[in-house]
Formats: structure tokens, sequence, C-alpha cells
């Protein structure tokens, strides 16, 4: 299963963390620490696999990551998932989010971390591999996008706050839900309620 | 991806300056109108320019502290609130605690809309944990949102249900989720097999019943639902493979399938099928198929197929052929298998990638013992891997060397292995592989001084984190030898002379851990070395211990290895000059040793003889009893000394004491002593632990003496007085005590052991010096070598304590048996004693006494009795009243009559000639209720009489025939209630009573239901001229079944959190019971709780309900009211108990 997945930038600062299983907070920001140093040490021509990492679980424990940019992503995983796999997830995953925010760059991932970890959360449940394909997780995310969407717009209360919206000085929004141009089919869609 | 640092550098700017810092955290504008999104980039912008991770924290409480009073404004709205929590999870990622978040955390997943919702429960997944006590909050919204006709919030429920879900709430959710399994969108399903994925996690059995479920998620009709419930298989499968091998088949069609391609193209990852889902089923094809022919049999071609098919030149093929690999070597092999596998691991090996060049050595690691000769082939690729520059692959390959060490190559191989060590700063690595040398070395050491010269290097690369079995288990092999005596003189003359070496470098600085093994070693075999003087060795040590860095423990050692080298050498100037610089240190431990050797080098012959040359190894023989020392004991005995008693005893006994001293002067009245005790309760409310405190101090026996003095001297003062006439008695009473009771004892009883045991144990009179001279010893066998590091005499130093141990309990087990020895000897002679008119006063003083049902204060008793012959007759029947009202004192005074057996009673059943209902045996020495006449006819009569065991309620029913015929076939029947239920049968049949004779049944009654009082009926029926029935019933309390139930406050703290049923109510006290003791007193003795402790003003009690359910009690006093407060396991017990508590409390 997979323990954790980290995402921090080259400095160390953590970008995106998420547990699947307990850890004391304190324990969390070491874990944080102690990977960033384990990875951050290796070049970048060696391979993508790391043992150790005392505080994640020992001996049973497989640090697998990809530095991409500015970013390490980092899956903390146990014996019983593939190395290769793991790597081609992250991967998947990254492609993901260069899918959802159109060419994502490490802003975008301190900016909507909310919309970070949906994203992750339709490919990882509970620390087990859920959605590999791209296009799956895109159209969900874009479905339950398009539903709040229309949900607020629907509800769309006082005035004053569909005014608030627009207001809003948010230079995210329009790129977020304009992933039109990627044909994907929608089969989910017209159900929803 | 570079293009995208650029991207990012170029874009932060412009990004940043987007937002205009006049909307930033201080806008003095509606803060309810700034937008999360500027003020979560100004607080980050601002964290960017920050310098020092001090600074941040200033800013994040800043940060902290406005994002409270927000969130716990009123007038904040949901959605302010949503982006309020969006920065929270921002300053959680960081590592700030933001704990005033979470319950609004939950609140904006109950109540907002989509967007909000999945915030709130995003924010709930990263704040929570599953036990944390909030997410009971969330249980709702769960159980709502699984309920709702939108999928997207079904999605979000069962998201956050495989994230964190407490474990107890499951049932809630349980039903709503399988339905979910049923739904007609795979998504939906999907999540939901996930969900259950993790319940099955966390609590195994509450989805037992749904395994077939789990079936009918495998074969869903779509493949990811499918998926999906293959983690749950492969978990289940790791646990239990025997119990899924009938599913083989459909794995392996399924992988049949996938591999050829009859998903949809969907599932394509680089245009092959479904690469994760393979993985996971090559997996469990593994599980399956290990070590069972037939189950692999059954995937020989599918795993054929597989490697055949994953040609294409990708990672993720890769990552299917290892998995491949790695499932042919996991089952029962097949050779031409294998062979594609070898290929398969060569292609692996000697890729240029290095990922695959690590998972290549992996998986060679894997196949080498079965299969060494692959090693073999891919040498020359391994010896280039061992210069990797890649630390991960020199250290798979180390790992790969490791699996195949031999004693040809092991040199080689370690020295590789120590390289590699020198460079590695990694703790984990370092661990890991120093084990791993230490191991080798000792399985495959050529030679002494490679050994030794190895071990070094492990020592003094592995610094302190070695594991501490390796230094344990290296001396234990200096010590113990091989079978080769010259052998062990070498390996050891070797270890210390290259020790010698290593401590003549100047400077040179080596971990904690070496320098004890040196000192040790250094310690135990400086002999060998003839070259050297040991003034020489001496010289160094005590170099050493002025060495700062060296640490107290180490010292210790060194300390150890000293007085050893000392016991061996003349006078020496370096020990001298060591004791006089180490008499004054500030260290007291090492202050300790100094003056240990001072006082040995003063005696050498005891010296040496504490001190024998490699004698770490032979086992001590310890006299665990002492027994040198019972001359000592007898001559303390005979001039007057108190005979030893055990701590727990004695600790008693104080308890009783206390009691006792308060109630004597007062004993005549009983409210007024209960009283009394109360005031000294309130006068010290830490008088208690205080008394505790004391008898856990070893040194305290001459303290505890006084206090047993003092007592009768107050028993004594009392006799004089003559407040009981019984002055003589008193003094006799005493003698045999003091006197010496041990031998007395010995003499009566016949019972060696005690009076060993008892003898050894006062000893411990000096338990100071004892562990004085005990450590001593110990010191002498190196501290050290013996306590920590040798198996061997660590074992005998735990021999040593256990057998003191087992002699503590064997004493006082011959103690409890001496007593109800005691007891039964004596119980017969009840009935013909003739009874102490004092009988009722005593008792009162000796309940009292006896309140905490001390069994040591009995004991003591009893050997009073010892001498019965020489006794007074008067004396012994006070004692035995005293004796037998001491064993029912846990009922006496309770709202149960106890039946004393008074004069008047005697007299009575003397004068009725017959059909007395007198008690059997057995019974007499229980704690019983009076004989209650039942029924009375011509024919006959029935009797009934409770008696209280520690364990149930034994109901005693005595038919007696008046008649002169006999009686056939008596039948007694106890009807069914469902309050009561009657052990073994509740029927009993006399096939004949004797004329005018009396029979007796009796019957174990536990009570199921809980009642305050029920009644339990029957029926006597029996023949004579015709069928006759006599119908009974017995009221039997609540109470019948509470009995006290021991503890410590310890146990009694971990029970009581434990617990659940709660029930509090206050209580009116009687002006009688003003203070708490007195209250509690009421309690214990009318309801036979028992008393666990009292901390001031609250006290804390326990009972239980036969046959085993524990209410515990806390009661505390304020103002006149007993605020108690029940827990128990049972709802209905703690109700039971308050009645009664209100019925005591109020009638007294």
């Amino acid at each position: 299963m997979i323990k954790a997945i980290l995402i921090f930038n080259n400095h160390g600062k953590p970008r995106l963390s998420k547990f699947y299983q307990r850890y004391s907070e304190d324990t969390q920001q070491q874990i944080i620490r102690e990977t960033f140093h384990l990875v951050s040490k290796r070049d970048e021509n060696v391979c993508n696999f790391l043992e150790g990492g005392l505080l994640i679980g020992g001996s049973d424990n497989k640090l697998i990551y990809r530095h991409y940019a500015t970013l390490y992503f980092v899956f903390c995983v146990d014996s019983s998932e593939s190395e290769l796999g793991i790597l081609d997830l992250i991967q998947v995953f990254v492609e993901t989010l260069d899918k959802c925010f159109e060419n994502v760059c490490e802003l975008d991932l301190i900016f909507h971390v909310d919309k970070v970890h949906n994203i992750l959360a339709e490919m990882v449940m509970g620390g087990m591999v859920l959605e590999t394909n791209m296009n799956e997780i895109v159209t969900q995310i874009d479905a339950q996008n398009k539903l709040e969407k229309s949900e607020a717009g629907l509800a769309g209360a006082p005035a004053r706050a569909v005014s608030a919206v627009k207001n809003m000085n948010l230079p995210e929004i329009p790129r977020n839900i304009n992933i039109g141009d990627i044909s994907i089919k929608v089969p989910n869609l017209p159900t929803f309620k | 991806m570079s293009d995208v640092v650029e991207r990012t550098l170029s874009a932060l700017p412009g990004l940043l300056g987007q937002h205009d810092p006049g909307t930033g955290p201080g806008g003095a504008g509606g803060p309810a109108r700034v937008s999360a999104t500027s003020r979560l980039g100004s607080l980050i912008r601002s964290i960017t320019a920050l310098t020092s991770k001090h600074e941040e924290e200033k800013l994040i409480q800043q940060e902290l502290t406005s994002l409270k009073a927000t969130v716990s404004a009123p007038t904040t709205t949901l959605k302010l609130m949503k982006e309020c929590m969006v920065r929270l999870i921002y300053c959680e990622m960081l590592g700030y605690e933001s704990s005033f978040g979470y319950i609004h955390a939950i609140k904006l997943a109950q109540q907002g809309n989509l967007l909000e919702k999945r915030v709130g429960y995003l924010a709930v997944s990263l704040f929570l944990h599953e036990n944390h006590e909030l997410l009971l909050l969330l249980v709702n919204t769960v159980v709502k949102d699984l309920q709702s006709t939108n999928l997207v919030e079904v999605c979000m429920a069962l998201t956050v249900v495989s994230q964190i879900f407490p474990r107890e709430m499951i049932p809630a959710v349980l039903p709503l989720i399988e339905d979910k399994l049923q739904h007609s969108k795979e998504i939906i399903r999907r999540k939901a097999v996930q969900a259950l994925y993790k319940f099955y996690l966390i609590a195994p059995n509450q989805v037992q019943h749904i395994h077939d479920k789990f079936r009918k998620a495998l074969c869903d009709r779509d493949a990811g639902v499918m998926a999906a419930s293959l983690h749950i298989y492969l978990q289940m499968i790791k646990e239990n493979s025997s119990g899924y091998k009938d599913l083989t088949g459909s794995f392996v069609t399924i992988l049949k399938q996938v591999v050829g391609g009859k998903l949809s193209s969907d599932f394509n990852y680089h245009s092959v099928p479904a690469p994760w889902l393979q993985i996971q089923l090559l997996r469990i094809l593994g599980l399956l198929g290990k070590d069972d022919p037939r189950t692999s049999e059954l995937m020989y071609d599918v795993l054929d197929e597989s490697l055949r098919r994953a040609e294409i030149n990708h990672n993720i093929t890769y990552a299917i052929l290892f998995e491949c690999v790695q499932t042919i070597y996991t089952i029962y092999p097949k050779s031409e298998l294998l062979e594609k596998a070898a290929k398969c691991i060569g292609k692996f090996v000697l890729s240029p990638k290095i990922n695959l060049k690590y998972l290549g050595l992996k998986a060679l690691t894997y196949v080498i013992q079965q299969d060494p000769n692959l090693a073999l082939q891919h040498q020359m690729t391994i010896i280039e891997c061992l210069d990797h520059p890649d630390p991960i692959i020199k250290r798979e390959t180390l790992e790969l060397l490791y699996r195949i060490t031999n004693g040809q190559n092991v040199i080689v191989i370690v020295q590789k292995m120590l390289d590699y060590l020198k460079e590695s700063k990694e703790e984990y690595a370092i661990i890991n592989l120093v084990a791993k040398v230490a191991e080798l070395a000792e399985k495959y050491a050529p030679n002494n001084e490679w050994f030794i010269q190895t071990m070094n290097a492990v020592f003094s690369v592995g610094g302190d984190v070695v594991h501490p079995d390796i230094p344990n288990n290296f001396l234990r092999l200096l010590a113990e030898g091989f079978d080769d005596g010259k052998e062990d003189h070498q390996l050891r003359m070797y270890a210390v002379q290259s020790y010698l070496s290593l401590l003549g470098e100047e400077d040179a600085l080596y971990p904690q851990k070496f320098l004890q093994v040196m000192s040790w070693v250094l310690g135990e075999y400086f002999s060998l070395v003839t070259d050297v003087d040991p003034e020489v060795i001496l010289t160094k040590l005590h170099s050493l211990l002025k060495k700062t860095y060296v640490t107290s423990e180490t010292k210790a050692w060194i300390m150890a290895a000293v007085t050893k080298i000392a016991s061996h050498t003349s006078c020496s100037e370096t020990v001298d000059k060591l004791i006089q610089e180490f008499s004054s240190s500030l260290d007291t431990c090492i202050r300790q040793y100094a003056f240990e050797l001072k006082h040995l080098c003063e005696d050498k012959a005891l010296m040496k003889n504490l001190l024998p040359f490699d004698a770490s190894c032979n086992d001590m023989v310890v006299d665990a009893s002492l027994s040198f020392l019972d001359g000592f004991v007898a001559e303390g005995l005979g001039r007057g000394a108190a005979p030893y008693k055990p701590h727990h005893q004695r600790q008693e006994e104080k308890l009783s004491q206390e009691k006792a001293l308060n109630f004597e002067p007062y004993g005549l009245s009983f409210a007024s002593s209960v009283s009394s005790s109360g005031v000294t309760g309130r006068q010290s409310p830490t008088g208690l632990s205080f008394g505790s405190d004391t008898s856990g101090n070893s040194a305290e026996t001459g303290h505890k003496e006084t206090n047993t003095l003092k007592l009768e001297g107050v028993r004594k003062l009392w006799g004089k007085e003559g407040y009981l006439p019984k002055k003589e008695k008193v003094g006799k009473e005493n003698e045999p005590q003091t006197v010496s009771c041990g031998s007395l004892l010995a003499g009566q009883a016949g019972d060696p052991p005690v009076l060993r045991s008892d003898q050894g144990a006062s000893l411990t009179e000096e338990d100071k010096e004892k562990q004085q001279l005990a450590s001593t010893l110990f010191v002498g066998l190196g501290s050290s070598a013996g306590v920590s590091l040798m198996g061997k005499a660590d074992t005998a130093t735990q021999k040593f304590k256990r057998k003191s141990k087992i002699n503590e309990t064997q004493h006082s087990e011959e103690a409890s048996d001496f007593k109800s020895s005691a007891a039964s000897d004596f119980g017969p002679l009840l009935d013909t004693a003739p009874i102490n008119t004092e009988d009722s006063e005593e008792s009162t003083h000796t309940r009292s006494r006896k309140a905490s049902l001390c069994s040591s204060d009995i004991v003591e008793d009893n050997l009073a009795f010892e001498t019965p012959q020489s006794l007074k007759k008067s004396v012994l029947d006070d004692r035995l009243s005293d004796n037998r009202v001491s064993q029912s004192s846990l009922f006496a005074d309770s709202n149960i009559e106890i039946f004393q057996p008074s004069p008047s009673a005697q007299c009575e059943s003397a004068s009725e000639t017959l059909l007395v209902p007198s008690l059997p045996e057995e019974l007499q020495e229980l704690p019983h209720s009076e004989v209650l006449e039942l029924h009375q006819s011509d024919a006959l009569a029935l009797y009934l009489c409770k008696a209280w065991t520690d364990d149930s309620l034994l109901l005693t029913v005595l038919i007696s025939n008046k008649t002169t015929s006999a009686l056939n076939a008596v039948n007694l029947v106890f009807e069914e209630t469902e309050h009561f239920q009657i052990l073994e049968s509740p029927t009993h049949q006399f096939p004949v009573i004797e004329a005018q004779s009396l029979e007796h049944c009796q019957k174990c009654v536990r009570m199921n239901k809980i009642c305050t009082q029920g009644i339990l009926s029957g029926s006597v029926s029996y023949q004579s001229e015709m069928e006759t029935r006599l119908e009974f019933s017995v009221t039997l309390s609540l109470m019948d079944f509470i009995r006290p139930m021991e503890m410590t406050t310890e146990d009694f703290g971990k029970l009581w959190l434990s617990l659940s049923n709660d029930v509090k109510q206050n209580i009116k006290m009687s002006s009688s019971q003003d203070s708490l003791s007195a209250a509690l007193n009421t309690l214990q003795q009318k309801l036979k709780l028992h008393i666990v402790d009292i901390i001031g003003n609250e006290g804390i009690l326990a009972c239980q309900l036969l046959p085993s359910v524990p209410c515990l009690l806390h009661c505390r006093t304020h103002s006149g009211m007993l605020a108690v407060w029940f827990r128990s396991p049972c709802a209905a017990l703690p109700d039971g108990l308050l009645y009664q508590c209100q019925k005591v409390m109020g009638e007294s």
C-alpha cells in the first residue's frame, strides 16, 4: 500500500502531503524532512528508488520518486507495491495535473492544494491505486467541477454572492474549467443530477 | 520538463503581482469580501520572502490567529469558511497545528454546498486521524451523503470513508455501502469496494458476512470494479492463501483476458493493456501458487504468455516482466519458465537504465538461493555494479553478495562492505550493513586476526548505532570460546593486543560501545599477554576515564576492568591514584566504584576470590535463601527483633493498623471510631499515600518496627487498663509472636520451608547492604560483563532474581496454606468451644481491624494459635472466635443477618432433641445467613441457608424428616426465573430420607439478569401415603451476588477508562458519616465493596457481580453530599448498586 505521497520543491518546502497511514503531526513533518534529505542528495542520473527512511516504516519501506523541474514527487510505499508501477503512476499523476491545470507548475500546486488533493483522490484511495487511466481521472474531475459550477449557479442565490464571485480575483478559475479542447468522453455527465 | 522551471520562474512575479497588496490580510475593507486566493497568495508571497524559519513561524502564527478569529465568528459565511479551510490546510502542511479549525471543517462538510462540502471533507481527511474524537461528528454527514441522490456527494462520502473512519461506527454505514455495490455507476461501485477494503483492513470481523459480495465484485462487468476488488483479495490471500485456491482459475482467466487484449483500449497505458491490473494479478498468483504444484500448474500458460507479450520497450512492460519473474520463482518451479525468467533477469541486469539494473539485482538476490549459477553468469556485471556511482545500486549489490558469501569469498566481500560503510553517512544503511558484516565475520572468519580486525572495524564504523546484539554476541563468543582451547587463547590474546595498540594511538576517538568491548576484554584477559605490564594497561584505562567524551556508562565498564586487573596485581600506584581521584568524583556511580575498589584492595584474598580469572562463563551458585545468615537471624530474633515480614504484608498490616490505632481507643462505639478515622483522613489527605511511600522505601524496616512496637504498646496499655479482661491473654498472645515463632511454627507444623523462607526473608532487613554486596559481586564479574553483556552471567543474575521471587511467593503460598489449614483444623473445635461472652465487643474491634481483610493478620493470629496446648483454654477460645469473626467480617454488619452461634441459640439447640437444622461442617466456615425456616408440616421441615463464598452464592436446603418412617423419593425443584440461574441442574433428588434425620443439598446460584431483589421459588415433593408437594420461595438480593474486588489503583485506572456505562448520582450523607472515610466504610461493610484507595476527598471502590462483572465506584464528598460515579461494563449494575448505596446511606 501507499503510505504517503509527498510533493516538495527543491528547497524542501512541502507543496502537498498526504498520509494514508497514521503518523503524528510531528512525525509527519519529520518524515517530510527526512525524505527530502534522502531524495535531494541524489544525482539526476541514478535510480528512482530508495530504501530506508527510518521514520516511515524501516526496512519494509521504499521511496519511489521523480524529480520534475522544481518539484519532487515522492511516493512512500511498502513492499507490496511494484516499483516500476508506482514510478509510472507518478507519471500519470503529473500528466493528469498537467492536463487539469494546463501546463502545471509549482504555483498551481501552491494555490490549488485542494484541487490537487481532489485529483489525487481520484487516483489513490485510502492508500490503494484506484484509477490509472488519465482520461478517466480528468473526466471525473471535470464532471465534478461542472456540477459544482452549475449547482453554484442554480443555487445562485443572492445577487451579492454572484457579484462576489465575479469580483473575485481568481485568475485560475477560467483556466481550471477550460479543459474543453481535450476531447474527453463524458459518459457520466448526463446522468448526474 | 525543464521548460517548466523557466515558466515557473517567469510566472512567479507576475502571478504574485496580480494580487493587490491592499487586499492583503490587513485589508481594512470588509474582510469577508476579501478573496481567499489573494489572502493565500499574500501569505505565500510573504512566506517566500522570508529568510528564516523563525520568521515563518511568526507569520504563520499571526495568520492562524486571524484565521481563528474568522472561523469562530458567527457571521462567517460558508464560502469564506471554505477559503479559510484552504489556508488552514496550507498551514497544517507546513507543520503548524490548527486544531481550532477541525470542528469547522466538519461543519463545512455537513452544511456546505458541493464545492464547500468537498473542501470540508478534504480538510477533515487531512486534519483528523482514525481515532480522533471529533470524527464521530462526521458520521452523520457521511450517512446522509451516502444516501444522497447526487453522485458527487456519494463519491465524496465514500472517499472520506476509505481515508478515515472510526472503526466503531462501521455498522452505521456498512449497509449503505453494501447497497452501493449494486449501484448502476461503476465509479460508485468501485469506490464502495475500496471503502469495504478499508473496513476489511481495520475491522475484518465486521465485513466477514459479505465475502460473497467481494466475489460478486470480482465478477463485476466493469474491469475497474474488478480491479478494485483485487486489493481485497491480495490482502486476504496474503493472510490465508489456502482459503482462496478455488479462485485461482478465475484469476488466471482474468489475466489471460487482460494479456490477450480483451479489455477496451481505455485501459491501455502506452498500449499495454491494464498494466497495474496485470501486476496485481501476478502478485496474487504468486501467493496462490507458492509451494503448491497443483495450483501452479494452472498458471504456467498464462505466465508464459505474459512473458511473451511484454516485449515493448517501455517502463511499464518491465514492471510486468519483473512481476512475472518474481511469480515464476515464487510458485512451484517449472524449468522451461525458469529459463525464460532467468533470461529476463539478464535483460534487467544488463540494461543501461539504472532503474532496471536495480530491479535486476533485486531479482538476482531473490533467486540466488534457488539458482546460484545465475549469479555466476552475471558476475562481471555484479563486479561493475560494486563500483557504480549510485550508492543504492552498490548497496543492492552488497545485499546480493551477502547472500552468496562463503568461507572462500568472505574476506573480499566483507572488505567491500566495509568500504561502503566508510563512505556511507546514512544511518539506515549503516545499521543494516554493520549487522551483516558482523554476522558474516562470525560465520566465516578464516582466522583470528581477521576476525578481530573486522570486528574492530565494525565497532568503529558502526559507532553507537549498531544493534546491541552485535557487541553482546561478540563478547559471548570470546568468553565461551570454541572447542579448541588453544584457539580460544590465541583469539583472546590477539584481541587484547589489538585493543592495546588501538588505545595506544594518540587522540583516537572510539565509539562508546567499542570502548566498552575493549575494557571488558582487557579486564578479563589482560593476563594472557605476558609481555605487557598490567601497570601499562591500567595507565591507559586511567587516562580513558579522564576523557570527557567517555560517557558514565562506559566509565562503569572501565572501572570494572580496572577492578579486575587490580585483583591480579599486587599494589599498583595507578590504582591508588585512581581511587584517590575518583573517591571525590561528582559522578556518584564512579565514586561508588572507587570506594568498592578501595575496600576490595584492602582485602586482596577476598578480591581474588571475588574476581577469579576467566570465570565469566561459569555458572554462579547463588544462595538465594541466604542460609549462611541463618545464625545472624536467629541471634537477632533471640535479642527480641521482630521477625521479617514481606513488603506487601507490612503494607497491608500498616493499613489495617492505622485503622486499628484509630479504632481501639474508641472501640466502645463503632460509629465514633469511624468518625475518628474520618478526622484523620481529613486532616492529612495524603496520609495514605504517604504511608505507602515510606513503605516503598527499602530501608524502612526500622521505621516499620517501631510502628509495630507502638501498636503493641497500645494494645498492652489497654489490656492493663482493663478495658477487656484479657490482660494476661494479651501478654501471652504477644509472647509467641515475638519470641521465636519461627521455630515454634516449624516444630508444630513440621513445615521447615516456612521457617527457612521466613528467616531468609527476614534477612532483607539489611536490604541495602545486600544490594550493595550483590552489585559489587556483579561488578566483580565485570560489571558489566555480567549485567548487560554476557549472556551467561546475565542468566545468573536473573536466576538469582527469579529464585528470590519464587521464594517469596512460596513463602506467601505456604503461609496461606498454613492459614487455611489452621482454620480448618480449628473449625470443628468451634462447635464445642464455649463462646466468649465478650464476643460481640471483640468482634466489633476485630472487624474494624480487619476491614481490609488483611490475610497477614490472620496468619499472625494463626501463628499465635500454634501453641494451643500450652495456652490457656480461654485464650484459645478468644482467639478462635476472633478468627471466626474475622473470616466472616466480609459480611459482618451488612444488612444480611449473620448466623452467630450465640450461647442462647446453642442452648436452644441443645434443648431441642432432634432435627435441629445445623449446617454441614464445610458451610460453617463460610459466612452464611441464619437458617431460615421455609416450611413446616407434620411430616417435613424445610430450612434454607445462604452461604456467600468468594465466587458464588450457595443455597443450602435442609430437609428434615419428622416422621418415624423413611421418606422416599424426595424431589427438590427450583423454578426457572429470568433473574437467577441455578448452576448444574435446578433439581435435586433425595432417594430416601431416613426417619428423624436431616438431609441437605446445595445449589450454586448466579444472577443472570440484574435486579435489586428477586424471588426464587421452588417446591419439594415427596411420596408418603400420597404425593405431597410443598412450595417455598426465597428472596435473593443483588447484594447476595456482590463481592469485593481487590485491585490496585493503577488497575483501577486502567479498567475505569475501558468501561463505558456511566451513572452519576449525589447521595445525601447523614450526620453520623460526615467524612468520606466514614461513608466509604459504611459502603465497604454493608455492601461488600473493596476500598481501593482514598486520596484527599476522593475515594475509589471496586466490587464485582458474580461471576465477574466488575463495577467501579468513584466517590467524592462535597458539602454533605457524596457524589458517586459508577462505571461498569453492564448497564444495569450501576443502577442496582446505586439503589443499594442510597439505601445503606439512608439507613445509617
